[in-house]
């Protein structure tokens, strides 16, 4: 896969960050110490793809570049790094589905089957209503609601075929589900209720002990 | 100095060594693709595992600081174990493509797999494949055979100065690319083609052309800059098939620029290979070697003496700036020049040396750049100044273009009234130079080949004396020469003898009818106007402007052709060696002055070369110390009038073509196209 594989075929021909993410830019960059701007690289790449449809141009990588005085190489070689960042443009809504072994285990492949049947697509497509973007991704570390599939920012867990299903069909409507367990489960707290430190809340405890300490 | 134990010798090592060196010490190779010397530790490609005693399993030597009291194993089940196991690992995703490919025979990896893989593999998926990457018209790329050592990446980085290469992607995607697939825009490029250690960067003008076991390799000395690099030319009989570099800590180390590595091809084409004289027709024909000495002797006894005048060109070895000096001087003519752009130099050693050594510039912790540009007139002296700058952030100041040298630079300006003000201390960038303890002024062509070089040059020695630039331990004058003869010519006075003329006077003597015979021993880079009615006689190697403005053209040797000396810029004296013989029926350069000079009954007395460095000894006795530096005494030089206003610019503006050789070259040509496409601009502006 070489470089124009995986950046987009057409790129814009300028970007420039809004008044907004300047200062957030000039925020990032102070919390690293002078001379070590190049740690903000990430931060940076992420307000890109935020604010420019959720992929990143390479005029954006170009300006990150020259921001941080880096060379572009190595901001390129940062946003290829990471699957997180898109070099392509992506559907409004950004589905990752989590295939490693708890979610797949626990039927992830029902979950990619739900969308394959409806968009006909495989991960790294887009549908073609272009509103939807799949791709296939690796833990995403909530593995006790498995499966898990992530929309933009959110997650949606204990996902099946039909849940699925009535996932997608809230997103078409531009009204998505509660972010969270589509079980209805509060948090990682088992599937029927919660089955320990039922007696009460802790937090009293917790507040006596550190008056305690203070 | 930790001691440590490597497979039971006890060996001490210096402070900040690594196991690694500490293996060598001990005379125990450690295989390794991704560590160099000369780069930063990457410490990625894990064939140098060891054994160390009380760690859990096998460490990288090479990014494992070596301890006091560590205990080392290398011969180990498990060190072979886990050597097998990292070959297995590279050659998974190799292809085994050895027969096709221009690495076979000098491959790392074809090497390391004898020595420490397994016979077979138990890969029986599919290999992966990668797109070939552009990276200008030096270097070829399969990209399939590399194994991400990173060698090259951090070369670009790190020496070359130039962060354009990288790896994108990861895992079993990454892959090594410039940024967007740009030309890779350094002068020191090519060296990554010898730092790969698979087949993954080769040389594309070299693709397919021999294998290294068919060429005879000669160790000689580059004459493409000032430099001297240490080359070894590799020659398949009577053809130049490619230049590597050759290890010499005090001058190019391991590196060498493009230009001296393939401005070769140029070596092909244009050549002169028989004498020509200039016909009533005004066309140059080939004629026989007894015609051309014949027409040439007259022409030497119907000359006035003092109306004969001999310039030398940029490649020149010293026996033959000897043998034509020797020559004019029977002849009785003072008009001798080897300063082709009429620098003003020559005189006082020390005012036309790089005083402080090219190992110097390690030392210093300032520099005052005056009229030059190291990156192009002298890419690998730039590749030190940029280290040196890399670990001391050392201030240095430019008198000249604002060009991009590969490191932070002050642009004073290009206003010769700088100097003055360096001078007298009003400038800021003069406490600067006060601060420092061992400053350093380089001084370049662009300061000194113009009229009022010799008073840039006394200004430069003002400012050297007034900052301490010259003491008793440390001489930081540096004048950076891009001719590889001018050392020479300088040190055995090839210059105006008393009452003679320099080159632009000979040029006016020539305008007013007063210049009867002018030789050009290699000279192609003067202005040949003023010329046109004196008889001309090119001796040279190449069909270029010289021989294009001569009457009569006498076949020489090129550098690659002829044993010869050259000093460097430092004034250091080195041997050249050759590699193949000239082509036709060229001659080596000092043998065609020996003949003529038989020719005209004016015999210059050596028969042999032995015989003619014997004399050349005689009379400078430093010639005679190879790779030796007679330092020069500090004394008075330069001149002190006012400087002109005119804007202080660099010795000359493309890297690529600056001799008949390099002009000659398909490959140069091709560099210069190639940067001017990817990087228009910078171009441009440089």
């Amino acid at each position: 896969m070489s470089i124009e594989d995986r950046i987009a075929s057409d790129q814009p021909d300028s970007f420039a960050f809004s008044k907004d993410n300047e200062a957030e830019i000039k925020r990032i960059i102070a919390k690293y110490p002078k001379g070590r701007q190049a740690s903000a690289v990430m931060p940076l790449l992420d307000l890109a793809q935020r604010q420019h449809e959720n992929w990143i141009p390479m005029k954006a990588i170009e300006l990150i570049a020259a921001k941080l005085d880096m060379a572009e190489i190595r901001v390129l070689e940062v946003a290829t790094f990471y699957t997180m960042f898109n070099l392509k443009p992506v559907g409004k809504y950004f589905l990752q589905a989590c295939t490693t072994t708890p979610c797949w285990l626990r039927g992830s492949d029902e979950m990619m089957r739900a969308i394959k049947d409806r968009y006909q697509i495989s991960s790294g497509q887009t549908s073609a209503c272009g509103r939807f973007s799949l791709l296939e991704v690796e833990c995403l570390g909530a593995c006790v609601n498995a499966p898990i599939l992530q929309v933009n920012d959110d997650f949606y867990e204990d996902l099946d075929y039909q849940s699925t299903g009535a996932l997608l069909d809230s997103l078409e409507a531009d009204a998505p589900l509660a972010v969270g367990s589509v079980l209805g489960r509060s948090g990682s707290e088992a599937a029927a209720g919660a089955t320990t430190l039922a007696a009460g809340k802790p937090a009293k405890a917790t507040k006596k002990r550190s008056a305690a300490n203070a | 100095m930790p001691k440590l134990t490597v497979n039971d010798v006890e060996v001490e090592v210096e402070d900040g060594s690594t196991v690694l060196h500490a293996c060598e010490a001990a005379g125990v190779e450690i295989p390794r693709f991704c560590y160099h010397d000369r780069l930063s530790i990457a410490g990625n490609c894990r064939m140098c595992l060891v054994d160390m005693e009380r760690a859990p399993k096998p460490i990288a030597s090479c990014a494992m600081p070596a301890g006091d009291g560590m205990v080392i194993r290398t011969d180990t089940d498990r060190v072979k174990k886990a050597r097998e196991g990292v070959m297995e690992f590279l050659l998974i995703n190799h292809p085994l493509d050895c027969p096709i490919c221009d690495q076979g025979g000098e491959c790392d990896l074809q090497d390391q797999a004898m020595g420490y893989g397994l016979d077979g593999s138990r890969f029986s998926e599919n290999k992966r494949a990668v797109d070939n990457k552009h990276m200008g018209p030096l270097i070829s790329t399969v990209m399939t055979r590399c194994i991400h050592c990173t060698r090259c990446v951090r070369f670009a980085t790190e020496v070359a100065g130039v962060p354009e290469l990288g790896a994108i992607g990861r895992g079993e995607s990454m892959e090594i690319t410039t940024y967007l697939e740009k030309t890779l825009a350094s002068e020191l490029s090519a060296n990554v083609i010898d730092l790969c250690p698979v087949g993954a960067l080769t040389s594309r003008p070299y693709a397919f052309a021999a294998r290294p076991w068919e060429l005879n390799k000669v160790e000689t000395i580059d004459v493409m800059d000032a430099l001297g690099s240490n080359i070894r030319v590799d020659a398949r009989g009577a053809q130049v098939m490619r230049v590597l570099p050759r290890l010499n800590e005090d001058i190019n180390e391991e590196w060498i620029s493009d230009k001296t590595r393939y401005a070769i091809d140029g070596l092909r084409r244009q050549r002169l290979d028989k004498p020509y004289a200039r016909g009533r027709d005004g066309r140059l024909h080939p004629v026989s070697w007894d015609e051309a000495l014949k027409s040439l002797a007259s022409a030497l006894r119907k000359a006035k003496p003092n109306m004969i005048g001999a310039i030398a060109g940029n490649q020149a070895d010293a026996e033959s700036l000897y043998a034509l000096k020797s020559l004019m001087t029977r002849l009785g003519s003072p008009n001798l020049d080897c300063r082709q752009d009429g620098a003003k130099i020559g005189g006082n050693r020390a005012g036309y040396l790089f005083n402080s050594t090219i190992a110097g510039i390690d030392d210093a912790d300032a520099v005052l750049i005056i009229g030059s540009n190291p990156r192009i007139e002298a890419a690998v002296l730039n590749a030190r100044i940029r280290r040196n700058w890399l670990s001391s952030r050392m201030p240095v100041g430019v008198v000249g273009p604002k060009v991009d040298l590969t490191y932070d630079a002050d642009f004073l300006g290009q206003d010769p009234a700088i100097l003055d003000a360096l001078a007298d201390g009003s400038h800021k960038f003069a406490a600067k130079l006060k601060k420092a303890k061992k400053p350093m002024i380089i001084i370049g062509m662009g300061a000194l080949a113009r009229a009022d070089g010799a008073a840039m040059l006394g200004k430069a020695r003002q400012i050297a004396e007034g900052y301490g630039v010259v003491t008793k331990e440390w001489n930081g004058f540096n004048v950076l020469h891009n001719a590889a003869a001018r050392v020479g010519g300088l040190d055995l006075g090839f210059l105006p003898a008393r009452g003679g003329m320099d080159i632009a006077a000979m040029g006016k003597a020539a305008m007013a009818g007063k210049l009867d015979l002018l030789w050009l021993l290699g000279a192609d880079e003067i202005d040949f106007e003023p010329f046109a009615s004196s008889f001309v006689v090119y001796q040279g190697h190449h069909g270029d402007a010289g021989a294009h403005h001569a009457d009569l053209v006498l076949p020489g040797a090129a550098y690659t052709e002829k044993d010869g000396i050259y000093v460097n810029t430092e004034g250091r004296v080195q041997y050249a060696t050759r590699a193949a013989f000239p082509p036709g029926d060229a001659r080596e350069d000092w043998t065609i002055i020996r003949a003529v000079s038989g020719a005209v009954g004016k015999s210059i007395g050596f028969d042999t070369l032995a015989e003619l460095r014997e004399a050349l000894c005689a009379e400078y006795p430093h010639f005679a110390d190879a790779d030796e530096i007679a330092p020069a005494k500090w004394a008075s030089f330069g001149g002190r009038a006012k400087l002109s206003a005119e804007p202080v610019g660099q010795a000359f503006d493309n890297f690529y073509m600056t001799c008949a050789i390099s002009r000659a070259s398909e490959t140069m040509a091709e560099c210069v196209r190639a940067s001017s496409a990817d990087h228009g601009a910078a171009v441009a502006a440089e």
